[in-house]
């Protein structure tokens, strides 16, 4: 079972109480931009065994959006932090360093 | 004006712990966040203070609950609903805020004894040992979005009226009698 607690109003939910929202920190490429961009950003994603950083929504409970990162292979949760940022926040990447020496980082 | 009727016009139940539905209640959901004015608005309809992160203030039988970031949920007598909302455009007049009358969107239930928190547990993901009192639990009931608080001898639980009677069914279920987690 996935229990993220949720930034905004600090629950501890347990996954019932969450909708998933998929890939985190995905750059949006619109009008202008070239196919190859566009078809990346709009059906290629990352699929990793290991350290991920996903979007969920508190459905159940305060219903904001948050970003968590954990390992999709142990359901080892790193943290969770508010969606307003564009990079996962540097305790977290500290954490996950401290955590999975061989990472081989966000990007 | 026509008579205000609850969803279930009060229904009850008597198993290991007493549930009835009670209402209606006067609500107005109160969209807001850091505006100057919010402490004294709130305190003018409920009498309260702004609650803190997840914690509802009561005041006899007006309360004020922390419902996200950027949402109150203000409970009062049904009748004073339509003064309230005045009040609050009043006291937030040129400030960006959204109040709303959900009163007759709502159906609320109390559940009461001395077990009335095993009825709960078997419905919600909610861990009750680390529920404070006075701590608004927004989570689910079964399958749908619910409210839950410690209040007096009690909990009392809010949800959306098109599920009153599916939640009254859980509880109902829930608080058969002989059905208790543990005695």
């Amino acid at each position: 079972m996935l229990i993220l607690e949720c930034p905004y109003c600090g629950v501890k939910a347990e996954e019932t109480e969450l909708s998933p929202g998929y890939e985190a920190h995905l750059k949006r490429f619109g009008p202008g931009s070239s196919p190859e961009e566009f078809e990346a950003y709009m059906f290629a994603r990352k699929n990793p065994k290991g350290v991920h950083f996903e979007r969920w929504r508190h459905t159940y409970g305060c219903g904001k959006w948050f970003l968590a990162a954990r390992c999709t292979a142990t359901l080892e949760v790193f943290g969770t932090y508010p969606a307003q940022v564009s990079e996962p926040p540097p305790e977290i990447i500290e954490k996950i360093k401290a955590r999975r020496p061989d990472w081989k980082g966000f990007k | 004006m026509s008579d205000p009727i609850s969803a279930l016009q009060g229904a009850s139940f008597q198993g290991f712990a007493s549930v009835r539905e009670i209402g209606p209640v006067g609500m107005i959901t109160l969209r807001a966040k850091g505006l100057k004015s919010l402490e004294k608005a709130v305190k003018s309809v409920t009498g309260t203070k702004l609650p803190a992160q997840r914690r509802i203030e009561v005041n006899g039988d007006r309360a004020c609950a922390w419902m996200s970031p950027d949402e109150y949920l203000l409970m009062l007598p049904y009748a004073d609903v339509r003064t309230a909302l005045t009040s609050i455009a009043k006291s937030l007049a040129k400030e960006h805020f959204l109040a709303v009358d959900v009163s007759d969107a709502r159906a609320v239930f109390r559940i009461e004894g001395e077990k009335a928190d095993q009825v709960l547990q078997k419905l919600s993901p909610v861990d009750f040992e680390t529920l404070q009192p006075g701590e608004l639990r927004r989570t689910r009931a079964a399958q749908v979005a619910a409210a839950l608080w410690q209040q007096d001898d009690g909990y009392t639980l809010v949800c959306f009226r098109s599920v009153a009677s599916y939640v009254m069914g859980l509880l109902v279920h829930s608080a058969q009698p002989n059905a208790e987690l543990k005695s």
